[in-house]
Formats: structure tokens, C-alpha cells, sequence
């Protein structure tokens, strides 16, 4: 190197030397600080991934048995209660749910929103259901944010005095159970289903949560309502196993399913203390419920048009979605509409439990390959069928309905009648179980048309009776035997497997 | 030292910064790990995981890592194809923006249909050329149109769901 203070006795170097230490230096520095800052930044984007990866959990607060607070949960679960509390969007389905419809409030009722009117859309309903209270209000379905206010506000609270009953599943009422049991969950359920539901629905404050599907030290599926434990031993119990136990003998995937199964089935109050019974003893299909509550000789009403003895279904999707195909597959409930989500590197399931047709990427395409358009269309085929069968069904229904009532009008001793509205009664069941079944026929589809075609032959048969024909109750034919498929005997080898 | 030097030296030291910290991050992503055919090195990024435990459990797992099925077997392919897949991976995955769940597409689906019929080339070129033994009654007619072999076999590699 050159003393700084000396004057430099050499001349200029030659220009080809300063042509690479100017420029051509200053460009090189440039492109090293860019590559650079560009290294830097992926390392960063590197680390936050790493980062990400590891699934970090901070417990900040402690949940016990009895925190029925979604809220605080939410703090050891943030993600989970974020998308938990999404479900107080409204929105609808080509045939569920519903926009959010603004309504006045009135003292009775302070709602300003509320969900379509099933009546006003099919006033045929008010007929379907007369002289029952779902003639006077019946609503499109709403998020589960909801489940709570729109039972205390309904107008079928203003029709009939309503039992505490109802609170099983619609509100968090494990806690309730639990206190008003003094610890006993079965005890408290039976003090609440005896209570007002007024005065019970005054005991909870939240709606479905956290604690009614988890438990809150390990965080595992769990079951917490006594209706699901006993229809299950009841339904085990017609299978052959003795002394089921839900929450000792079920798998975890086919909790994935109970869980929503504890609410989301066909049910009844039994007896004079209202007990909630799911009508599981016989089985779980349509025609099982149906010798069930033939055998107990239940009626949900006396129909105002026709006096038969009818019943309402509720909402069984757990019963028609093990009749389909998806639960033959393995798939569970939440599979679909809960499906896994993708929060940074984390699984987590999507606790906005929605329609899976409003997020048919997550919930169909995991195992369909094909497009978004094309699983749409299939979805669509099988409910346009599905509702032109129930339309069908209904009028059929109704047709029998009002030849019974004129019956009544013209000689209310004609010893027909008794027998015709026998038919009514399970026209109106097996019509009933798939227009209230939350799928129109999806989550059962050829069960759902069988089921329809099933009341449209009770309506023809009610008809038949009422008109003094004798008619056979079912045709005779049975199923042929299942085919079977021999190997090929050159190939030898390989027992003869049944075609399923 | 003079004006040139000097910003020679201050270029030599950003080149070096760049060429240091490239050399850091390419150790700390494991970089190298992609030179090898251990299919851990695929789940480096949490985006594989799902995968990689699928293979795991999957019927292929003793016998063809990710390589063998989504490389072709030629040497230049196989780094060609880790090249390309592996800018485009890196690409998506550090922007964050691609579709889920993933989807095999275009010539990584023609690889992997390959590395099928490469493997299993008794049996899919007998399919081909009508050598199954058909069922009594019936006659096997040669393929007039091929299809997929993960059409029907998609969990023999890594069913996820």
C-alpha cells in the first residue's frame, strides 16, 4: 500500500485497470447486497416455517369440568375459538340455512335477525303439521351460535309450555347437568327435563361449547349428553352387546361422529317426567323408529285435519347419514364439516362447523379429485331428487290427510278411518324424516328416495283402505340371493367371494 | 490505497457477506439434503409432512422413496426434474401462494405413471398386449385407450386425508 501522506510519484494506471476497479466494483457491490438482502430474507422466511412447524401450545389458563366459558378456552386455543365464533354467519345452501332476515323486535321476541321462514316458503307445511307447533314457526336452520337464542324465542315457546328437556341440545348444558346432579350428570338430566324451560334455559348461558364435546384436561372426544349415552346402549344392546358405554368402548374416529350424533338425531319425550329418549331400541333406520314408537304407541300430536295419532321427526342426520354411503366409507361427520384446515404448519379442525357445500375445497376435495363445479353438480343431482320425491310425498301425505278428514266430516263411526289414519301416521313419519333431515337426501341418498317412496305407498295404501279395497301391505318379492363369483378354474386357487 | 481499492475491498467484503450467509442459510435449510434420496429430506418443509407419514405407513415404503417414483430414472432427468420441482416447491411454499390440498400435475403425474410401469413392467405390459387370463366367458381385448395407473392404485404411495 501507498503512504497516505506522500504524494504518489507513479503515474495513472492505464485505463484498462480502472475500467474494473469504478463501475464495473460499484455494480458487483450492488448485485452482492441485493443477493444479499435476498439470502437474508429467505433465511428469515426459513426460520418463521421452522418456526411454524413446531405446533407451540401456551397454556395461559387452566380448564377445569366446570368452565362452560368458550371464551376462556379460547385462550390456551385461540385458532379453534376464532373459528369456532364464525358461526354466527348467515349464510344459505341451494336448500339449507339461510341470510340473515332482518325482523322488528318486540318484547316478546328481541331478535332483529332470524333465519327464513319454512312456512312461507312451503305453506304446505302449516297443513303437514296442523294442530302441532311447528305449524305456527318453523325457521330455516342458523349457525350453532345461534342454537340457544332461537329456542327461547321461538313462537312455539308462545304456543305450548315447553319442558326443560329441550335444553339438552339447546344450550351448554353439561355444567348445568352436572350441578343440578351434584355431580351426577344423569341425575341432573332427569331435575332438568322436569323444570319449566323457561326456568331451565335460565340456568345456562352459552350455547353449544368447548366442554359439551371435549374433555377439558386432555382435550379427547368425549360425550356429555345422557340422551346419545343411553340410545347407543339401547342400540348396542338390539345388536347383541350388553352394557355399551360410549365413552369407554367407542373409537376415536367414530367419536368424530357421536359427537355431532348426540344432538343431531331423531328423538322423543318419554312419559309424563319428559325424559329425552332417541328411539334407537329396534335400530337405527326409518323402519325401525317407526316399530319403535308403534310398539310404545307414541304420538307427537293428534292431526287437526285428519284426528290420526301422527308424529314429528326431528332432525336425524345421524340415522340417515349411517345408512349412506360416507359412513360406510369410514368418513365421520366432522371429515366434512369440520374438515382439516391449514393454520401455518398446524392441522387444525375447522370449528366453523358449516355446509360443506360452502367450503367444498377443504371438505370434498381431500379425497375427491375432481373439480369444485363438477362435486357441486353431483351434490345438486341427488337433492333436486331428493326434493321433487318429498314434494311428491307431501302432497300424497296430504291427500290422505284431507280424505280422511272429509271421512270424519261425512260419518265419524265408519270403522275405516281407525285403519287409514294408521297409514297417515307413517306417511306422515317417513315423509317427515327426510324433509327434516338436515341433507335433502345427501347424507343417505338412495335411502332418502326409498324412505319417500315408502310414504308415498302408505298414502296409496291409506287411500286404498279408506275406499274399502283390500290391498296387500307389500308386495311379496324379496331381494334375490347376492351373485357369486367363481375363479377361473385354470388359475385355480382363491375362495368364492361374494359380489357385494 | 487508493479510490478503486477501496471500493474493491468493500465490494469483496458484501460478496463475501452474500456468499457466507448463502452458505449459512444453505446449511441451515439443509440444502445438501436434497443430494440425497432420503425421503426425510422431502419433508424438510412442514408442507410434506402429511406425506411423508402417509409413505411411511404406505405399502411402497420398503421398496420406493419419493425419488423412485416422482424422478425419472435417467441421471440427467432425475436432477433436471429435482431442479425444477425444486425451485417451483421453494417458490410456492416460501410465497405462500398455492392451492391446498396439494394436486400432482402435468409431467409429475407422467413421471410417476412411468416409474409405475417401470417397476411393474411385467405386469402393465401384459395388460397392454391382452396377456391377462380372462374370466370364462369372456375375452380380453388389448387396451385401446391407457389409463392411469394411480387412477385405481392412488393409496399405494401416500393416501392422505
Amino acid at each position: 500500500m501507498a503512504e497516505p501522506h506522500a504524494p504518489d510519484p507513479r503515474p495513472e494506471p492505464p485505463a484498462r485497470r480502472r475500467r474494473f476497479t469504478g463501475p464495473w466494483l460499484i455494480a458487483a457491490a450492488v448485485a452482492a447486497g441485493l443477493v444479499t438482502l435476498g439470502v437474508a430474507a429467505l433465511l428469515t422466511n426459513i426460520f418463521e416455517r421452522r418456526a411454524e412447524a413446531r405446533n407451540p401450545f401456551y397454556r395461559v389458563v387452566e380448564l377445569t369440568d366446570t368452565t362452560v366459558d368458550p371464551a376462556v378456552w379460547g385462550k390456551n386455543f385461540p385458532i379453534h375459538y376464532d373459528l369456532y365464533n364464525n358461526t354466527v354467519d348467515m349464510t344459505r345452501t341451494r336448500y339449507g340455512g339461510s341470510e340473515a332476515i332482518p325482523r322488528q323486535p318486540t318484547e316478546l321476541d328481541p331478535r332483529d335477525v332470524v333465519a327464513a321462514s319454512r312456512l312461507v316458503e312451503d305453506p304446505r307445511l302449516r297443513e303437514f303439521w296442523a294442530g302441532y307447533a311447528f305449524a305456527e314457526d318453523f325457521r330455516e336452520e342458523r349457525g350453532h351460535a345461534y342454537m340457544f337464542i332461537d329456542q327461547v324465542f321461538t313462537e312455539r315457546q308462545q304456543v305450548v309450555q315447553q319442558p326443560g328437556t329441550c335444553l339438552h341440545c339447546h344450550a351448554s348444558v353439561y355444567t348445568v347437568y352436572m350441578k343440578a346432579g351434584d355431580g351426577d350428570l344423569i341425575a341432573g338430566f332427569d331435575r332438568v327435563n322436569r323444570m319449566k324451560y323457561q326456568d331451565a334455559a335460565a340456568l345456562a348461558q352459552h350455547p353449544v361449547s368447548c366442554i359439551d364435546c371435549h374433555n377439558p384436561a386432555t382435550m379427547e372426544l368425549r360425550i356429555t349428553r345422557p340422551g346419545f349415552m343411553e340410545g347407543m346402549r339401547a342400540l348396542k344392546a338390539s345388536q347383541g352387546v350388553d352394557g355399551y358405554d360410549v365413552n369407554r368402548d367407542a373409537t376415536r374416529a367414530e367419536m368424530r361422529t357421536y359427537v355431532c350424533g348426540q344432538c343431531h338425531v331423531e328423538y322423543y319425550f318419554k312419559g309424563p317426567e319428559k325424559r329425552l329418549t332417541y328411539p334407537w331400541a329396534k335400530g337405527l333406520t326409518v323402519d325401525s323408529i317407526m316399530a319403535y314408537y308403534d310398539e310404545v304407541g307414541f304420538r307427537d300430536w293428534t292431526h287437526a285435519v285428519s284426528g290420526a295419532p301422527t308424529l314429528k321427526a326431528q332432525h336425524p342426520e345421524f340415522e340417515m347419514f349411517s345408512q349412506g354411503i360416507h359412513a360406510r366409507s369410514g368418513v365421520a361427520c366432522a371429515d366434512c364439516h369440520m374438515p382439516y384446515l391449514r393454520v401455518g404448519a398446524m392441522k387444525v379442525s375447522d370449528h366453523w362447523v358449516r355446509s360443506p357445500m360452502l367450503n367444498v375445497n377443504n371438505a370434498c376435495q381431500t379425497c375427491h379429485k375432481q373439480s369444485e363445479d363438477e362435486l357441486q353438480a353431483r351434490v345438486s343431482n341427488i337433492q333436486d331428487r331428493t326434493y321433487e320425491m318429498r314434494n311428491i310425498a307431501i302432497d300424497a301425505t296430504l291427500d290422505l290427510t284431507r280424505a280422511i278428514g272429509a271421512a270424519v266430516r261425512a260419518d265419524s263411526t265408519n270403522p275405516r278411518i281407525a285403519a287409514a289414519r294408521q297409514y297417515q301416521r307413517k306417511a306422515q313419519f317417513y315423509t317427515d324424516f327426510v324433509e327434516a333431515e338436515n341433507s335433502m337426501g345427501f347424507h343417505a341418498d338412495q335411502e332418502s328416495v326409498r324412505i319417500l317412496g315408502n310414504a308415498v305407498n302408505f298414502a296409496r295404501l291409506g287411500m286404498a283402505t279408506l275406499y274399502g279395497a283390500r290391498v296387500p301391505d307389500r308386495p311379496a318379492l324379496v331381494p334375490p340371493p347376492p351373485q357369486t363369483v367363481t375363479p377361473h378354474p385354470e388359475r385355480g386357487g382363491g375362495a368364492t367371494r361374494e359380489r357385494r | 490505497m487508493t479510490k478503486g481499492q477501496r471500493i474493491a475491498a468493500a465490494a469483496a467484503v458484501l460478496i463475501g457477506t452474500a456468499a457466507g450467509l448463502g452458505a449459512f442459510t444453505f446449511v441451515y435449510a439443509k440444502g445438501y439434503s436434497y443430494l440425497t434420496t432420503d425421503p426425510a429430506a422431502c419433508a424438510n418443509c412442514h408442507i410434506m409432512d402429511e406425506h411423508y407419514s402417509a409413505w411411511l405407513k404406505s405399502s411402497h415404503r420398503n421398496v420406493a422413496g419419493c425419488n423412485d417414483c416422482h424422478t425419472p430414472h435417467d441421471l440427467v432427468g432425475k436432477y433436471a426434474t429435482k431442479a425444477k420441482n425444486g425451485f417451483w416447491h421453494s417458490f410456492y411454499f416460501t410465497t405462500g401462494n398455492f392451492p391446498y390440498p396439494l394436486r400432482i400435475t402435468g409431467g409429475n403425474k407422467e413421471i410417476v405413471e412411468g416409474a409405475c410401469r417401470s417397476c411393474h413392467e411385467g405386469i402393465t405390459s401384459a395388460m397392454n398386449h391382452g396377456g391377462v387370463i380372462a374370466p370364462p366367458g369372456m375375452e380380453v381385448q388389448p387396451a385401446r385407450e391407457e389409463i392411469a395407473c394411480t387412477h385405481c392404485h392412488e393409496y399405494v404411495g401416500h393416501w392422505v386425508r
